[in-house]
């Protein structure tokens, strides 16, 4: 409760996410177990609805964001040579704020007024009239709160990275995972504004009069759709970009050589965070911007896959004679590779905004974002979670229980997502609770719904291989011979990290280490000295991080229920800052 | 720098909060851009009345934020007394600070009076809701800064602003003048430029 370490945090991080994600995955099923059959009525449209929304409310908000800054949280002052974040408490304070929104966005089940407008909310559907109860109002209110601990989350590692690397570590030299790490927060901290006006604007229209996005009252709802897509793009590569940086970490270690074309890959990466904000208006193609803007958007969106398609090459061209091995990181990282690939093929062909008048809104766009964001971002996810499992736990996932869990996944996400592509293509729209047993899709439908069985399986399997860890062999420090710092520290490493603040050598800095030590003839076969834990000056716990989001989330909770409620949750703020800013961040000493 | 005695080692030289507090404003930057792009999206697009012309006090405003400028010099003279060590000048610099952006909030909350009475309202129309949406905003981060203000020149009468520590003063102060600029490019807009619009106007481009 009160541990403002980087590693626990990350493991606090990466449980709630797990759990979204099942709550997330479950929604899924009912979705899928509705339309396994035409003119199905196991739910109704209502309740279809809000599945839909929260489904993918939870998925993006709850279940891969938080993943990623789990994997941020636990790597990245590992990866760069640093003893913690820079700012640990605010590092506390984002996560207990994006628990608490996560909390109040799923109150909206126990009250029984769901959000149901879809993840994009697209006014007017969303203005009272149209969406009475407070479904809505739960969705912008927690959104607006998880939006604090997003960006607080993303100031705290653009420090930490400018700011933190250890002596030797220049920006050409910080593994790629690091650099789309920083990316990924410059995006969020400039993205997540945008939306906070929106969702601001949407609040204020349906509890305090005002028509932001009415259109009887000159209001404009195409207003909203820009103000999400402009957020909502970026936020497509936050989501991406990390689970990117993680399969350039694995692909190296298990080819056995470096990244190919390393700046390649990091200056794609930088291209991709700056032309993502170019690119927002290809979720509008049919909403009438007129020939200029539609052609405009279809270019820039074309111009962002040749950095895309870079990184691929770059990656296929890392695995180019190397010593492939085939663990279940390396099968996931491949699996991202190649599922990557086809998302990002279709995402292409809706570039092109005449082709996109015919997918809009059908299940080829539901294929697609499956694609780059299960067999993209959660691939990314899973080889992430293998390959850093025995650092975080000195100790293995089974490999066959693995390689099960990878086939089962794989299996199951194309099964459930491939036969979407035919689907959308013969018109089955998006978001219709059932259809008519005379369109022909219950085939495609039946098969989907089957693959959804085999993932949930393997998401099973999955759990199961974790809980079976507990029991197995410790391993070494380095079980993968991987060229990141983190590899030199013992597994788990202890709360300082490092005894001594390393001088870094070049790219891959582990494995040029390992190397001379082999040509001296001293091999290194242990990792660094644990030494005594009271002579490294770490923060302190504190509670006023959880305290502090108690009233921040007070706020919010307020707005929802009573303004009393926000009014004590403002002072329980007030009071938390203050006594934050009189604890000191550390025992009182006078060295470093 | 003379006042970065305690700061530990950091890979640019840079302090950490220096950096957050550069990088936050970038963020803010974009949420104030939003809000304003929202303001012009809907200028002139109003049903029904009251229009700015009716209403928009240019010279009051002209008033309000003379004295807004203002307080950014004190908040420079704060953090120059900080740094001089300074004790009584410091505090004093910073309760003028504070009192300045208090008065420019007492100017603001006299003018959206002002306004309700003459029929201005968040319902009314669109342009009542983003006038008021995007300078209740900025008031509120003026707000903010004066209760941060008021906190450190408590903190100074317990003695513990001085040079060693000014960065604290230094942080606020990065955050008052990045308020004021916002303020200028509100006054620009709303008040210089669109202040003198009259009833529902095809805007060029609109």
């Amino acid at each position: 409760m009160t541990t403002v370490d980087h590693k626990r945090i990350a493991i606090l991080y990466g449980v709630t996410a797990f759990i979204f994600l099942l709550i997330g995955g479950l929604e899924a099923g009912v979705i899928r177990m509705q339309l396994a059959s035409a003119d199905n009525d196991l739910i109704g449209a209502g309740r279809f609805n809000e599945m839909f929304t929260m489904h993918a409310t939870t998925m993006v908000f709850m279940v891969i964001m938080p993943l990623g800054v789990s994997f941020f949280n636990f790597v990245i002052p590992l990866a760069i040579g640093a003893r913690d974040v820079a700012f640990p408490r605010l590092n506390a304070l984002s996560f207990w704020i994006f628990l608490f929104g996560a909390v109040l966005m799923h109150m909206s089940f126990v009250v029984n007024q769901v959000p149901d407008a879809g993840w994009f909310s697209y006014a007017n559907l969303t203005e009272k009239p149209f969406s009475p109860n407070r479904g809505l109002d739960f969705w912008s209110i927690s959104l607006l709160v998880m939006g604090v601990a997003s960006v607080a989350g993303a100031l705290n590692f653009i420090v930490t990275i400018i700011n933190m690397r250890a002596p030797g570590m220049t920006f050409m030299r910080m593994p790629v995972f690091v650099w789309m790490t920083l990316i990924t927060s410059i995006l969020l901290v400039l993205a997540f504004p945008v939306i906070t006006v929106g969702l601001i604007e949407l609040t204020l229209d349906r509890n305090f009069g005002t028509h932001f996005f009415i259109p009887a009252e000159g209001g404009d709802p195409i207003l909203w759709q820009h103000l999400f897509w402009i957020f909502g793009h970026p936020e497509v590569y936050i989501l991406i970009l990390p689970p990117m940086g993680i399969v350039s970490e694995i692909l190296p270690t298990f080819s056995r050589k470096p990244l190919f074309g390393y700046p390649f890959v990091v200056f794609s990466g930088i291209v991709i965070g700056i032309m993502g904000w170019a690119v927002w208006s290809h979720h509008m193609f049919t909403v009438g911007l007129g020939p200029v803007a539609n052609s405009v958007f279809t270019i820039t969106t074309m111009l962002i896959a040749v950095p895309t398609g870079v990184k691929i090459f770059n990656w296929i061209g890392t695995l180019w004679k190397g010593a492939i091995e085939f663990t279940t990181p390396m099968l996931f990282a491949l699996g991202f590779v190649a599922l990557f690939i086809i998302g990002g093929l279709s995402g292409v062909s809706h570039a092109v905004s005449p082709s996109d008048f015919q997918q809009q809104d059908t299940y080829y766009i539901v294929a697609h974002i499956h694609y780059v964001l299960f067999g993209g971002s959660m691939f990314g996810i899973f080889a992430g979670a293998y390959y850093w499992f025995p650092k975080i736990t000195g100790r293995m996932m089974d490999e066959t229980i693995g390689k099960i869990n990878f086939w089962l996944i794989f299996i199951g996400m194309n099964l459930t997502f491939f036969p979407m592509h035919f689907l959308g293509l013969n018109g089955m729209p998006r978001r219709i609770y059932t259809y008519s047993a005379e369109l022909g899709w219950e085939n495609l439908n039946r098969i989907a719904s089957f693959g959804y069985i085999v993932l949930f399986v393997g998401i099973l399997v999955f759990i199961y291989n974790i809980l079976k860890a507990r029991n197995s062999r410790r391993v070494s420090h380095d079980p993968w011979d991987a060229p990141g710092l983190e590899w030199s520290i013992a597994s788990p490493p202890p709360a300082y990290n490092f005894a001594e603040i390393p001088q870094i050598q070049g790219r891959d800095h582990y494995w040029i280490v390992k190397e001379k030590a082999e040509a001296a003839g001293t091999p290194i076969t242990e990792p660094e000295a644990l030494v005594d834990p009271s002579s490294i000056h770490m923060p302190s716990p504190s509670y006023w991080p959880i305290f502090t989001a108690v009233g921040v989330t007070l706020i919010g909770g307020g707005l929802l229920s009573h303004y009393a409620l926000s009014f004590v949750g403002g002072v329980i703020a007030m009071m938390g800052v203050i006594g934050w800013s009189n604890e000191p961040a550390a025992a009182p000493s006078d060295h470093h | 720098m003379a006042h970065a005695v305690e700061q530990e080692y950091t890979t640019t030289g840079l302090n950490h909060r220096k950096l957050l507090m550069w990088v936050f404003l970038g963020s803010d930057c974009l949420f104030f851009a939003s809000l304003i792009a929202t303001y012009m999206v809907y200028r002139g697009q109003s049903l029904v009345g009251p229009y700015p012309n009716d209403i928009i006090d240019v010279p009051v405003t002209t008033i309000s934020t003379f004295v807004l400028l203002m307080s950014s010099f004190a908040m420079v003279q704060a953090l120059a007394a900080t740094n001089a060590d300074n004790r009584k000048a410091t505090i004093n610099w910073l309760l003028a600070t504070a009192l300045l952006g208090s008065i420019f909030i007492g100017f603001q909350i006299v003018e959206f009076n002002t306004f309700k009475n003459e029929g201005l309202t968040l319902g009314g129309n669109l342009f009542g809701a983003s006038f008021f949406t995007l300078t209740g905003f900025h008031g509120a981060h003026v707000t903010l800064g004066i209760i941060w203000l008021l906190a450190l020149a408590i903190l100074g009468m317990k003695g513990r602003i001085n040079s060693k520590t000014a960065l604290d003063v230094e942080l606020c102060g990065l955050y008052w003048h990045f308020v004021d600029i916002v303020w200028i490019v509100i006054f620009t807009l709303l008040y210089l430029i669109a202040g003198f619009d009259v009833g529902p106007v095809a805007i060029p481009g609109g």
